[in-house]
C-alpha cells in the first residue's frame, strides 16, 4: 500500500508539471479560440533565452525578465505578422498557422541561442523530502512539491484576472466572438497580444521548470505532447480543468505504467513496459466519448 | 541591347566555366556521401559528430590527400528522420557511382532503411556502435558494417566490468531501455549474460522521448537492484539521472551505453550525474595527438567545421574523427589492391572496410593510440573489435576507469550468426563462402 501511494503522489506531482504546459494552450484558446500548436516550441524558445541570458553573463532574475521580453516580443510579432491577417478566418486556418509557427521557432530558436543542451539551476534540488521518506517511507521530491505550489498560484491568479478584470471579461468576449467583440469596441489586436503575452508567461514558467527537472533542450517541445491528453479531459477552455486533467493524467499514466504490464503479461505474455507513452491518449479517447467537451469544458450549442 | 550583351556575357561566363572545371574532374577525388543531422532533436549530438568527420576529411585533404586522392563531401540533413535519411541517399547517390567512402547515418532507423538499398547499390554502410548488428556476419551482409563493436558486445563489456568489482552471482541488475530498436538489441546478450552468470535480470522499459520516468525509477527503487545499466538517448539520459537522484539510487552504480555517454547527456543533469557511468569505443579529450594536430592545423588554418571550439575533444566530436579515420582507412586499403591514388569506388571501399588492418602500430602511426581500439575486420566478421572502455563523469570531465574490455566473444557471436541466418532465409539470400574471399 505504501508503494501505491508513492506512485500515486508521485504520479499527481508530475501532472503538475503537464498542467502547467497544458495552462498556456488553454490561455490562448479561451481568449481566441486559436489551438495554439506552437505552445511547446514557445516552452522551449522561453527557457532557451533564459539559459542563453544567462551565459552571456546575465544573474538568473535579470535572465527571467529579459526572456519574459523576448516572449513578449514574440506574442506582438505573432499578432502583427500571423494573426491580424486571419481575422474572421476558419479555425483550421488558425490551427494550420500555429503549426508553422511552431516549426519555424523550432528552427529559429537554436539559431538564436544554439542548439546544445544545457543545464539550468533555479536553486531547487530534485531530492527527496528527508522527513518524508523517514516518517512515511515514501519519496516526495522537494521538486516536485515547489512545481506544485507555482502551478496552484499560476492558476489562482489566472482565474482571477478571467473572472475579476475588464480585460479578462475582454479576453472572454474575443473567444466567444471576434466580429461580435470588435462591434462593441474591444479592441481585437490588443487583447491577442496581451494573451499572447500572458501565454508566453505561463510559457516560461513551465519552460523553466521543465528545463530545470531535464535539461533545457529541443525535447522541451515534447513536452506539449503531455499536455494534449491533460486538455482533451480537462477541457481547452478551463484553467481549473488544465489543473485536474493534469492530476487525473499524472496519476493514471503511472500507476498503468506499475500495475498494468503484470497484468498484460499473465495474459499475452511478453514485455508490455513503456506504455505510459501511449495510455494518457487512450485515456482522454474514452473520455472524449462520453464528454467531448472535457470535464470542465464549455458545452458547445449551435443553433438550428 | 542590354539583354543581348547580358547573354553574352552569361555565355561566356558558362563556356569559363566549363574549361575551369576540367582540371578539377581530371584530379582524383574520393566522394564522401554525408546525411548528417544537425538541427531539429538531436542536432547538438551531429553537430559535434559530423564536425570531426568533416574536420579529419579536410586535415586529410590538407596533409596531401588519401594518397594524392582528395576527399570531397556533400553534407544532407536529415533531422534524424528516416524518410528524409532516404530523401538523402536517393539524392546523393548518383554522385557515389565512380567513388564513394562509407556512408555514415548516424542513426539505427535510417541504416535500417538502407541497408537493402546499399546492397542493390553496391554501396558500403558504416554502423559504427549502431545499426542492425547482425550485420557482423559478411556472408549475408556484404555492404553493411557495424563497425568496431555492437549493443551486444557493448552490453557483454559491460556485465564483464561490473564482473571485475564483484561476484554477479545472487546479484539483480535493472536494464532500464528506450522502448525502441536501439533500446532492445542488448537483451538477448543481457539474458544470456545473466544465464551464464547466475545474476537476475530486470528489464524496465521506457517510452519516447523518456522526459517522463517517475514511475520506472519507483519500480527501481522497489526492485532494489545491485546495478542499472542503462541504454538511453537524448533527454531520456539527463531525464534517468535527475530521477535517479530523485529516488536516492547511487549513480556511481548506473552505466551506461555509449549514447548515453557523452557530455551532452551529462551537463544538463548538473550534480544528478556525478558518479555516473558509460561504455565507450572512442576518448575524450584533446591529449590524443591527432586531436591536437587537426585543431592546430585545420582550425588554425580557419577551416574548422565546428563553430563552437569547446566541442573539440568531447566524445562526440572524437567520436567523429574516429568514424572517419576508419573511412579514411578503407580507402587506403582499397587503393592497396586496387591501385594507390585512384579513387575507389563503392564495391573497392565495401572491400577495404572488410580488410581493415588498423593495429596498434597504424594507429600510433595516425596519432591516434588511444582513441579507438585496432579493428580488424573480415568476411565473417565486420565488427573488427568488440571493445569497449568504461568511463566515468567526475563532474566536469570523462575519466577512464577501465582498459579496453571485449565482450563475451564466444557467448555473443553465434547470436548473431543465427540472427544473420534467418534474415538470409527469409530475405532469400545465399550466404557468401568467407573461406573463399580475399
Amino acid at each position: 500500500m505504501q508503494f501505491f501511494f508513492e506512485v500515486l503522489i508521485g504520479g499527481l506531482l508530475s501532472g503538475i508539471m503537464y498542467s502547467l504546459v497544458a495552462l498556456g494552450f488553454v490561455l490562448i484558446f479561451k481568449a481566441s479560440g486559436v489551438f495554439n500548436f506552437a505552445q511547446g516550441a514557445m516552452v522551449y524558445l522561453a527557457a532557451l533565452s533564459v539559459v542563453g541570458c544567462m551565459e552571456k553573463g546575465a544573474p538568473i532574475w535579470l535572465a527571467v525578465i529579459l526572456a519574459f521580453l523576448v516572449m513578449v516580443v514574440f506574442g506582438v510579432l505573432t499578432e502583427r505578422i500571423v494573426l491580424r491577417r486571419m481575422v474572421n478566418q476558419s479555425p483550421i486556418s488558425l490551427f494550420m498557422a500555429t503549426i508553422g509557427l511552431a516549426f519555424f521557432v523550432q528552427g529559429a530558436a537554436p539559431l538564436l541561442w544554439g542548439n546544445q543542451p544545457r543545464g539550468l539551476d533555479i536553486g531547487l534540488v530534485d531530492e527527496p523530502i528527508p522527513y518524508i521518506l523517514d516518517t512515511f517511507g515514501i519519496v516526495v521530491s522537494r521538486f516536485d512539491l515547489a512545481a506544485a505550489g507555482i502551478a496552484a498560484a499560476l492558476v489562482l491568479v489566472l482565474a482571477l484576472f478571467f473572472q475579476y478584470t475588464r480585460v479578462g471579461r475582454a479576453l472572454r468576449a474575443v473567444a466567444d466572438d471576434h466580429q461580435a467583440a470588435m462591434s462593441i469596441g474591444i479592441p481585437l489586436q490588443h487583447i491577442w497580444v496581451m494573451v499572447w503575452g500572458v501565454a508566453g508567461f505561463v510559457a516560461l514558467v513551465a519552460g523553466m521548470l521543465w528545463g530545470a527537472r531535464n535539461g533545457v533542450q529541443f525535447a522541451l517541445t515534447f513536452a506539449a505532447l503531455k499536455a494534449l491528453p491533460v486538455l482533451i479531459l480537462g477541457g481547452f477552455t478551463s484553467v481549473p480543468g488544465a489543473i485536474v486533467g493534469g492530476l487525473i493524467i499524472g496519476a493514471s499514466e503511472k500507476l498503468a505504467e506499475i500495475y498494468l504490464p503484470p497484468l498484460m503479461q499473465g495474459v499475452l505474455e511478453g514485455n508490455f513496459g513503456g506504455i505510459e507513452g501511449w495510455f494518457p491518449y487512450v485515456l482522454a479517447l474514452v473520455f472524449l466519448l462520453v464528454r467531448p467537451e472535457g470535464l470542465f469544458g464549455e458545452k458547445h450549442i449551435d443553433r438550428v | 541591347m542590354f539583354n543581348r550583351s547580358r547573354k553574352i556575357a552569361l555565355m561566356a561566363a558558362l563556356v569559363a566555366g566549363a574549361f575551369a572545371s576540367v582540371p578539377a574532374q581530371a584530379a582524383e577525388e574520393e566522394f564522401f556521401m554525408i546525411p548528417s543531422y544537425r538541427v531539429g532533436p538531436y542536432g547538438a549530438n551531429g553537430n559535434a559528430f559530423y564536425g570531426g568527420f568533416v574536420d579529419y576529411l579536410n586535415y586529410v585533404n590538407m596533409k596531401g590527400g588519401i594518397n594524392g586522392v582528395t576527399a570531397t563531401w556533400e553534407e544532407c540533413e536529415t533531422e534524424y528522420n528516416n524518410a528524409k535519411g532516404i530523401e538523402c541517399y536517393e539524392r546523393m547517390k548518383s554522385k557515389a557511382r565512380t567513388s564513394a567512402g562509407p556512408i555514415h547515418t548516424m542513426s539505427t532507423g535510417i541504416s535500417y532503411a538502407l541497408i537493402d538499398k546499399t546492397a542493390a547499390d553496391h554501396l558500403p554502410l558504416a554502423m559504427m556502435g549502431y545499426g542492425r548488428t547482425d550485420a557482423v556476419d559478411g556472408s549475408v551482409f556484404p555492404y553493411a558494417f557495424p563497425l568496431v563493436t555492437t549493443y551486444q558486445m557493448q552490453a557483454s563489456a559491460i556485465v564483464k566490468f561490473i564482473a571485475g568489482k564483484e561476484a554477479l552471482k545472487g546479484k539483480k541488475i535493472v536494464f532500464l531501455y528506450h522502448d525502441s530498436a536501439y533500446g532492445k538489441e542488448p537483451i538477448v546478450a543481457l539474458k544470456a549474460e545473466a544465464s551464464l552468470n547466475k545474476f537476475t535480470l530486470v528489464e524496465i522499459p521506457v517510452a519516447h522521448p523518456g522526459n517522463e520516468q517517475g514511475a520506472q525509477w519507483q519500480r527501481i527503487r522497489q526492485e532494489k537492484p545491485d546495478w542499472v545499466i542503462f541504454w538511453g538517448w537524448g533527454v531520456m539520459n539527463q531525464t534517468a539521472l535527475k530521477t535517479a537522484q530523485k529516488m536516492g539510487f547511487p549513480r556511481d552504480h548506473m552505466i551506461g551505453s555509449w549514447w548515453a555517454g557523452s557530455e551532452e547527456d551529462v551537463i544538463p543533469a548538473g550534480d544528478a550525474a556525478k558518479g555516473y557511468m558509460s561504455a565507450t569505443w572512442n576518448v575524450s579529450g584533446k591529449n590524443v595527438p591527432l586531436i591536437a594536430d587537426i585543431e592546430k592545423t585545420v582550425y588554425g588554418a580557419g577551416k574548422g567545421n565546428v563553430q563552437d571550439k569547446g566541442k573539440l575533444g568531447t566524445i562526440l566530436y572524437n567520436r567523429g574523427v574516429s568514424a572517419a579515420v576508419l573511412s579514411v582507412e578503407a580507402v587506403r586499403r582499397a587503393q592497396e589492391k586496387y591501385g594507390k591514388g585512384k579513387a575507389m569506388n563503392g564495391e573497392q571501399v565495401r572491400w577495404g572496410l572488410e580488410n581493415l588492418k588498423l593495429d596498434d602500430a597504424r594507429i600510433k602511426a595516425l596519432g591516434a593510440t588511444g582513441l579507438l581500439p585496432a579493428v580488424m575486420t573480415s568476411c565473417a566478421n565486420h565488427e573488427g573489435s568488440g571493445k569497449v572502455k568504461i568511463q566515468q563523469w567526475d563532474g566536469s570531465k570523462w575519466v577512464l576507469v577501465s582498459d579496453w574490455i571485449e565482450g563475451n566473444k564466444a557467448l555473443i557471436h553465434p547470436l548473431f550468426q543465427a540472427s544473420a541466418a534467418q534474415y538470409a532465409k527469409e530475405k532469400g539470400i545465399t550466404p557468401r563462402d568467407c573461406s573463399k574471399e580475399k
